[in-house]
């Protein structure tokens, strides 16, 4: 395992800039999770890494060695694709050894029976060794995949969208196993996604990308807590930030150049009022475990959870009051006024 | 206006049963969802509804006419297909007229309907717009107007957002729901997503294996599924079993697990066995250093708010949904505790729910 480094790296398609001077460290054993919408440049920065594109401006490094122009096979990495492209006339076993059976790093055959039976055992495949690839349920055959990576101990493991195709209970298995995996090997990681459950759970650090730039980079807890500006903020958080104009509720503690105050679940508090109030309750969906309220004030929208059991219908008056929210200037930068602006 | 009633309802294919007799009722305005996992016959349901599957038992009542053997097209009921389908040489007007067009209706009439749904839809600025230079959202919301113009007494939707992105998913969910709210039709629609179904039913029917397993608000039906597959299926996490051999009594207010006695609520029957199933929602599991039931920190997941942190424990993993601010690492030894309410028994043979105090098969108690 190594660390890897980007410095002002650009790669243009034709007009479009698809990553624009990005610079960024990957730690040794440091699992780091590219985080933006279609089209921000996650992948291209992954295969610009791998070796899959060429750099047309700055440079790669990998392991401290200057990579920028390396070609893929030389280079010190191991991709996971969405897609499990695995050899459906080998076995699971076979699978498993053949990067350590390719011809540039011949392993001994020991050698590779000990590594794919350790990597099968963390995988928790070992009962499948010798069942056919194609025999497989999507969750194995996924796992697999991974583990076809993982049988090698390159600098860096570079993983693209590698739970997307599963169903929401099998990710959210794996997501778990795979972070597991990765502290246990020190392995480190560069993951793309745009799934921002599997940033917020697996990541040491999180890259927020946007229009082939690096926005902000931090810890889950730091980008959730102190988002850099409102694009950052709206990128994490289930409901979604609530942005609102200045004004829309009382907001005494509010810097002087705020124009945006951005409202999250845990800085809202709302309580039943009498009717005198601009608020209402527009509709309740009942989620389980928690209700998402939609709530109109003047025409914005707003959504919060509530307990489950709260007495809340529609169309009820509600007094909605800011507690340590985000602030935002004009052009969307959050204004730190030293509170945490958090679950502190 | 319609009230749809099902009455044992069952369709074989040969030997296979895709529904297997089916009873509900889709009370008239209703936001009704079938619910299930690929197979569990929500979509053979819904073609029978339509009229587009015949049943081989039971009766289909639309506001207590006997349609079950009607024809599609003298039912009066919509049927919407994915959303995405349009026209791409018509315009907004043209497309949301055509199902008017193809029945005949006069040229003014078609008219006044057209606007009165964009009026509905919000896209009265879009009628006269080319299909195909539309957002993805207006585009949906043209398809919706499609569906709507004819005003039918009931909308069938058989997963019309299945093939959208999670974001726009969610919107569009909203959007729909907004829109039943102002029209008041009944709707009946199918998805495997138990988020979609949570967010926009009045009722739920979850399906499996071609049975409906419970009908009951969302809110009922998460708190109190009435069996494993539908405890299993709803939650995200979904509820944690803990199995465990013992005995369960009415009367009976605590159970063992081990050497930690759980308080449960009271028990109102019996189980067939000695196979049992503690059920409990992940934010009803909390750490208590000083609880008898123990286990080892096997992972956290932080989502902002709160945490999902997994334990194992000698009755399998068991995920709890913290506060962030709690620190839980990997490795450590936890003690577990559950809020009494939110527990649910199931009888591990049956697979179903043994009626409490809090709940017995009728529904709701206190």
């Amino acid at each position: 395992m190594a660390n890897v480094s980007l410095a002002s790296v650009t790669k243009c398609f034709g007009s479009v800039v698809a990553v624009d001077k990005l610079t960024l460290d990957i730690a040794d054993g440091e699992l780091l999770v590219l985080l933006g919408p279609t089209g921000a440049g996650k992948t291209t920065t992954l295969r610009l890494i791998g070796g899959l594109e060429q750099a047309d401006e700055g440079s790669v490094i990998i392991d401290n060695h200057d990579a920028t122009k390396t070609p893929p096979a030389a280079r010190d990495v191991a991709f996971v694709f969405q897609q499990y492209s695995l050899y459906p006339h080998l076995t699971v076993y076979d699978n498993l050894a053949f990067p350590l059976r390719a011809p540039v790093r011949r392993r001994p055959e020991a050698e590779i029976e000990r590594r794919v039976h350790e990597i099968a055992e963390l995988l928790r495949i070992s009962a499948k060794l010798q069942n056919r690839a194609t025999r497989l349920s999507g969750g194995e055959m996924q796992r697999v995949a991974i583990g076809r990576a993982l049988v090698r101990r390159p600098a860096i493991y570079l993983m693209d969208e590698p739970l997307s195709s599963l169903d929401a209970k099998l990710r959210s298995e794996l997501r778990l196993e795979l972070k597991r995996i990765q502290s246990e090997l020190g392995a480190t990681i560069l993951y793309v996604t745009h799934d921002q459950i599997e940033a917020m759970t697996m990541a040491s650090r999180i890259g927020i990308m946007s229009e082939g730039r690096l926005v902000q980079v931090g810890t889950p807890r730091a980008i959730y807590e102190k988002p850099c500006n409102s694009y950052v903020a709206s990128r994490l958080g289930t409901p979604a930030i609530n942005l609102v104009p200045t004004g829309l509720l009382p907001s005494p503690e509010a810097p002087s150049d705020t124009r945006t105050i951005g409202a999250r679940t845990e800085h809202l508090r709302l309580r039943p009022a009498n009717g005198a109030g601009r608020a209402r309750v527009h509709r309740v969906e009942h989620l389980g475990d928690q209700s998402h309220v939609h709530i109109d004030i003047n025409g914005h929208a707003l959504v919060t959870l509530a307990d489950p059991h709260a007495p809340l219908q529609a169309g009820d008056p509600i007094s909605v009051e800011l507690v340590n929210p985000l602030y935002f200037d004009g052009q969307g930068r959050r204004i730190d006024n030293g509170a945490t602006g958090g679950t502190a | 206006m319609a009230e749809i009633r099902i009455e044992g309802l069952s369709r074989q294919f040969g030997e296979f049963a895709a529904v297997e007799g089916s009873t509900f009722v889709i009370e008239d305005g209703s936001f009704f969802v079938m619910l299930g996992p690929s197979g569990c016959g929500k979509t053979t349901t819904l073609r029978m509804i339509a009229g587009l599957e015949m049943p081989t038992g039971g009766r289909i009542l639309l506001d207590g006419e006997d349609i079950t053997y009607r024809r599609a097209a003298e039912r009066d009921i919509a049927f919407v297909f994915q959303l995405f389908a349009l026209y791409p040489h018509m315009n907004v007007r043209k497309n949301i007229g055509f199902p008017l067009k193809c029945q005949g209706t006069p040229r003014s009439e078609i008219r006044a309907k057209v606007e009165e749904a964009a009026r509905l839809l919000r896209i009265e600025h879009l009628l006269n717009r080319r299909v195909s230079g539309l957002s993805g959202g207006d585009r949906q919301r043209v398809a919706l107007g499609r569906a709507i113009v004819r005003r039918p007494k009931a909308f069938l939707m058989d997963e019309p957002l299945g093939a959208l992105d999670a974001e726009f998913r969610r919107l569009m969910c909203g959007e729909l729901r907004d829109l039943h709210d102002r029209i008041d039709a009944t709707t009946v629609y199918v998805t495997h997503d138990q988020l979609e179904a949570m967010a926009m039913a009045d009722r739920i029917a979850v399906m499996n294996q071609g049975r409906v397993e419970q009908v009951g608000t969302p809110q009922e039906i998460y708190d109190r599924p009435a069996s494993m597959f539908v405890a299993d299926f709803i939650g995200s996490p979904p509820m944690n079993f803990l199995a465990f051999n013992g005995a369960a009594r009415p009367g009976d207010r605590h159970i063992a697990l081990g050497t930690a006695v759980v308080e449960v609520p009271e028990l109102k029957q019996e189980s067939a066995g000695a196979a049992l199933a503690l059920g409990v929602r992940p934010e009803h599991v909390m750490l208590d250093d000083a609880a008898a039931l123990r286990g080892t920190v096997f992972g956290t997941e932080y989502l902002g708010t709160t945490q999902i942190v997994t334990i194992s424990t000698e009755y399998g993993p068991v995920k709890a949904r913290i506060p962030a601010t709690v620190n839980a690492r990997s490795g450590e030894t936890v003690g577990l505790k559950f809020r009494p309410a939110g527990l649910v028994l199931f009888d591990g043979i049956t697979q179903r729910a043994l009626a409490t105090a809090a709940f017995d098969h009728g529904g709701w108690v206190g």
